[in-house]
């Protein structure tokens, strides 16, 4: 899925009315925000953070100092590690990890559903078919049917 | 909560300075407690790869990303988060750490310089100078100093603080840059991570990891990867399948041994020759692969594919090291050389190295052939002589050499600087300048006095090696560091060459006047080849007077190209008596060992004569050496990773094949070659084998070795590959034809063993032989290896009994020789440490969390006693035990050990 379409979908969820569009910069198509009142936004994660403070939805950040840094961490993991790896040995590895983290959580920061979980699912939205196939990702699937319901 | 931190972590920096830094706002207590892990590389319990810097929270979250950390520490001390610090951490993560990395992996591990380093960077340097300029702000996200800044700074320091790769146009990076550097949080950290060694701090930790993908392509590395399979042509499949049943009969008849070899008029005649060690150093496993051991795989591979091959080498005897080394131990030089002669012997022959000839230089053929060829040079006018000034003793009656000379540092005024170079300043010094000179062994005072040495006229001898270069070079396997250092030579020009010593320990100089002294050894010590030849066979100019048949490998470490490459081939152009001169100069860079160098005098590392007592067969010891050859690049000797190949890349993939294709034949088929009945499937698997013997071969032709042995673990893979997705085992139990099937398998699996046992020769020769005894191998298919993929198994060929062929390294048994072997760098072996960063906790926190616990418990209570649902318990009852750990760690208390079951 391409960034801006998947910045569109998240302004949808947050219930923003007015769509944003974007452009995308360099080789790694970067997306491209350009606000009304500052300069232009640049990076997914950035983009997504600040949809959410936008939405006045800021606990989707995380509320505790500790919340809201393993949020920003996910968000680094998405960014470099899902985004970053298309080797099968990679997603194999990245998928065991995560599983092996989320086997005593509800959600990436323990209870509480964040924007780390969104963009982890929309990142990990490509290997689904592959996790079907293999089926024992279990954690993972339960994580994804949280974040889809 | 704990940090944990490694040495040499470029992370440490940024979570270190924003640590510093937040403390003073936050009222964190933070103690330095650097206690080992015990080895536990892996902090985060979830993570596959080892990752640090990693901060343990108090709940048991872990934060293993640096930004991450940082982050916290900010937030804990009131900063609140905004988009455009967001903007900037994610651009670090995702632009400027992949292009740092890349660079730090080239400065730091590959040793690469200017701009093959700044590179990779430039770009992102010049963003991050445009930013700050354009905003016209001092930093990143403001007015002031803040997470940004920090992260940034962090990731650049190592690189940034050398000014070389801090680009003098990028004025407000510069700015920026060095107002960050001189904050005392900042400082700190940096001392701390690169504790005054600049960048190189960082090399323990990043030559752990792996390299960097860049846009430049990938290293050489003997690494599996995903293989993708050629796609080959119908030709080439009918090619391979013709070669395979013609089998045995396409064997060549096996050349008879000679005794002496000789060359042949009409054959390949390969001479090989190993750089000659000195004596009275017992080498180390850097010695061994860089000549010895690489020429021994070349000169066995020569044999097998039927040349006449010639593989010599000898300890090198003469010399000053000699004579002081005699001092030392109260011998005569010449038993000096007899005692580590028979040292170096015994450990080339346990390495099993297959010389023909094991010859020294202190011979009297050496002292002909040296002055026959020194006579050549005289009468043909390549010798000056030169006066030259120099501390003599009159005590001891000698010249000193430098190494005998102490004295006070012309420059830093250090009391016992040596003759060559003062230890403590580091510069080099001429013997003369020494204040206050010493003579090493008598104490007294040497005096100045002129005394007069010959020159080899190398200038006058620079078109001549230059012709010879150009007819040479082109199309010969010359390695580039060889190509290079000669080039290099060339270009800066010529010098004359003193070729003369005082000292007795040497080739007597046969010239009035120069009773006294001696040949210096790099004049005579590559002349060592010739007199070993001639103390082998009196037939020895066959061999070195005989440049249009006999091809002529030289091995050695780069260090000696200069002596094999100009020197020698200068007194031979300059002798005109038809020398065989060197074919191709195969050198290799440096091995290293685990973090560092080998050293003797600091007991580090692993050297011939201790190998033994491992406990690791010698072919172990080939096969890893040789898999890490430093071919291209310097590489590291590690004992995790010895470890690892031999369980992955020996036990796993290579021992694993052969032995279960050895074990089916036994156990499915009585120890007898079943029938085989060729697929398309099977056909295009000969081809493919077929087409990596090739490149076998080529790459062993053009003397890559290291990537040669690749060849061998991908043939091995695809076997093994072959016999998972046939299941010969299940098969076996089946119908006819699945029985058939099974013997196809088996007997296609037990050839390609067969043929790997040939391929392995060179490599691991004991483990060759082993195969070949278990396969019952016949022995022209045992000595001879063709372009081909042959059938040498045929069916009805009864095989012998079949074992396991390698055996698991333990970590226990690896570490315990780590231990041993590590000398002084054991303890700075870059195992995580820990700094345990404790929150002050007064007893009315402590009574705070016993209430909470209390209350959470009773939650648990009664949510148990509604039988609510599962997850939902099972979520508090994870918040009471994080309450209960929290509550023990103010207590100061060491939290229970987590009960219940154990998690996958």
């Amino acid at each position: 899925m391409a960034a801006a379409a998947e910045l569109s979908l998240l302004e949808k969820s947050l219930g923003l009315s007015k769509g944003n569009k974007y452009s995308a910069q360099g080789e790694r198509q970067t997306p491209v925000l350009q606000t009304n009142n500052g300069p232009s936004l640049t990076g997914l994660t950035t983009i997504a953070a600040h949809l959410v403070k936008q939405a006045n939805k800021e606990y989707l950040l995380g509320s505790t100092a500790e919340e809201k840094a393993i949020v920003q961490q996910w968000l680094e993991y998405r960014v470099t590690q899902i985004d970053g790896h298309s080797s099968k040995n990679d997603i194999h590895t990245l998928l065991k990890d995560l599983n092996s983290y989320l086997e005593d959580k509800v959600y990436l920061t323990g209870y509480n559903f964040t924007l780390a979980d969104i963009l982890l699912y929309y990142g990990l939205h490509r290997f689904i078919v592959s996790i079907i196939v293999t089926g024992f990702f279990s954690v993972v699937f339960r994580m994804i049917f949280k974040t889809l319901s | 909560m704990r940090l944990f931190v490694s040495e040499g972590a470029p992370g440490c920096l940024p979570v270190l300075a924003a640590a510093g830094r937040a403390r003073g706002r936050a009222e964190l207590l933070i103690t330095c407690n650097p206690s080992t892990l015990g080895g536990r590389d892996c902090v985060v319990p979830f993570l596959t790869r080892p990752k640090v810097p990693v901060l343990q929270l108090d709940s048991g979250n872990y934060l293993f990303s640096t930004s991450a950390i940082c982050r916290y520490f900010f937030l804990l001390s009131g900063w609140e988060q905004d988009d455009l610090t967001n903007q900037w951490l994610e651009w670090e993560a995702t632009e400027l750490q992949p292009a740092l990395s890349a660079a730090l992996y080239y400065l730091v591990v590959q040793g690469k310089k200017g701009e093959d380093v700044l590179g990779s960077v430039r770009r992102a340097l010049t963003y991050i100078d445009h930013s700050l300029s354009r905003q016209n702000c001092p930093f990143l996200a403001g007015e002031t100093e803040s997470l940004a800044d920090i992260v940034l700074w962090g990731a650049l320091y190592p690189l940034l603080q050398d000014p070389a790769y801090l680009p003098e146009e990028l004025s407000a990076l510069h700015s920026w840059f060095q107002t960050l550097s001189t904050q005392e949080p900042c400082q700190r950290a940096a001392e701390t991570v690169l504790k005054q060694q600049g960048v190189l701090a960082l090399r323990p930790y990043l030559q752990k990891q792996p390299q960097p993908s860049s846009p430049e392509g990938r290293a050489v590395t003997n690494e599996p990867e995903e293989e993708e399979l050629a796609t080959l042509s119908e030709e080439e499949i009918a090619m391979a399948v013709t070669a395979w049943e013609n089998g045995l009969e396409s064997l060549p008849p096996l050349r008879p041994q000679q005794n002496p070899v000789l060359p042949v008029t009409g054959e390949r005649n390969v001479l090989i020759t190993s750089a000659l060690p000195y004596v009275n150093n017992v080498p180390h496993l850097g010695n061994i692969i860089g000549c010895v051991l690489s020429a021994d795989v070349f000169a066995r591979y020569s044999r097998l594919r039927q040349w006449n091959t010639l593989y010599l080498c000898g300890t090198d005897e003469y010399g000053t090291a000699t004579e002081t080394k005699a001092m030392e131990e109260g011998l005569t030089p010449q038993e000096i050389c007899d005692k580590y002669h028979i040292i170096h012997a015994d450990i080339y022959r346990w390495f099993n190295i297959s010389f023909d000839t094991f010859g020294r230089t202190t011979t009297p053929q050496q002292t002909k052939i040296t002055q026959d060829i020194f006579q050549r040079l005289l009468t043909r006018g390549f010798v000056l002589q030169d006066t030259v000034e120099q501390l003599r003793c009159e005590r001891c009656a000698r010249f000193l050499a430098d190494r005998f000379v102490e004295g006070v540092c012309p420059f830093c005024g250090y009391e016992e600087a040596r003759g060559d170079q003062c230890d403590k300043c580091g510069k080099l010094i001429n013997a003369v300048e020494l204040k206050k000179p010493q003579c090493k062994v008598c104490r007294s005072c040497p005096v100045v006095q002129s005394t007069h040495h010959l020159f080899l006229d190398l200038p006058k001898l620079e078109k001549r090696l230059e012709e010879w270069l150009g007819r040479t070079l082109p199309g010969s396997d010359w390695t580039p560091n060889a190509r290079f250092i000669t080039r290099s030579w060339l270009r800066d020009g010529l010098k004359p060459r003193c070729i003369t010593r005082d000292l007795k320990w040497g080739t007597p100089v046969p010239l009035e006047g120069f009773e006294d002294k001696v040949f210096y050894v790099w004049f005579d010590a590559t002349i060592g080849y010739l007199s070993i030849t001639a103390n082998y066979t009196d037939q020895w100019e066959r061999w070195w007077k005989n440049p249009e048949q006999v091809d002529l490998y030289q091995f050695m470490a780069k260090d000696n190209v200069p002596f094999h490459g100009i020197v020698f081939p200068c007194s031979a152009l300059g002798a005109e008596d038809n020398y065989t001169l060197v074919s191709h100069l195969i050198a290799t860079e440096y091995l290293n060992y685990e973090d560092g160098k080998f050293s003797k005098s600091r007991g580090v590392g692993v050297f011939g004569d201790m190998a033994q007592d491992t406990g690791i067969p010698a072919d172990i010891w080939r096969f890893y050496l040789l898999y890490i050859r430093p071919e291209g690049q310097d590489s590291a000797f590690s004992w995790t990773d010895l470890l690892l190949k031999n369980n992955s890349e020996l036990l796993n993939n290579l021992g694993n094949f052969i032995n279960r294709a050895g074990m089916f034949v036994s156990k499915f088929f009585g120890g007898y070659v079943p029938e085989m009945v060729l697929t398309p499937d099977d056909q295009r698997l000969l081809a493919h084998v077929t087409l990596e013997l090739q490149r076998y071969h080529q790459l062993l032709e053009k003397v890559r070795i290291r990537d040669a042995l690749r060849s061998i673990l991908t043939i091995s893979r695809h076997g093994n590959q072959y016999i998972q997705v046939n299941e010969p085992w299940k098969r076996i139990k089946g119908s006819e034809a699945d029985r058939q099937r099974a013997g196809t398998v088996t007997g296609l699996a037990v050839n390609i063993a067969a043929l790997l046992s040939v391929m392995l020769q060179p490599y691991m020769p004991t483990v060759s032989a082993t195969i070949q005894a278990q396969l019952q191998l016949p022995p022209p298919a045992c000595s001879i290896l063709l372009t081909n993929f042959l059938c040498t198994l045929p069916a009805g060929h009864q095989i012998g009994t079949v074992s396991p062929l390698f055996q698991k390294l333990e970590n226990d048994q690896i570490e315990s020789l780590r231990q041993r072997f590590g000398g002084g760098q054991a303890k700075t072996s870059p195992k995580p440490a820990v700094i345990e960063t404790v929150t002050t906790a007064g007893p009315q926190q402590i009574q705070a969390l016993m209430d909470e616990v209390t209350k959470q418990g009773n939650i648990v209570r009664e949510l148990k006693a509604q039988k609510a649902d599962k997850n939902q318990v099972a979520a508090e009852v994870a918040k009471l035990l994080d309450l209960k750990k929290q509550l023990a760690v103010a207590e100061g208390k060491p939290p229970e050990a987590p009960k219940g079951k154990k998690k996958k």
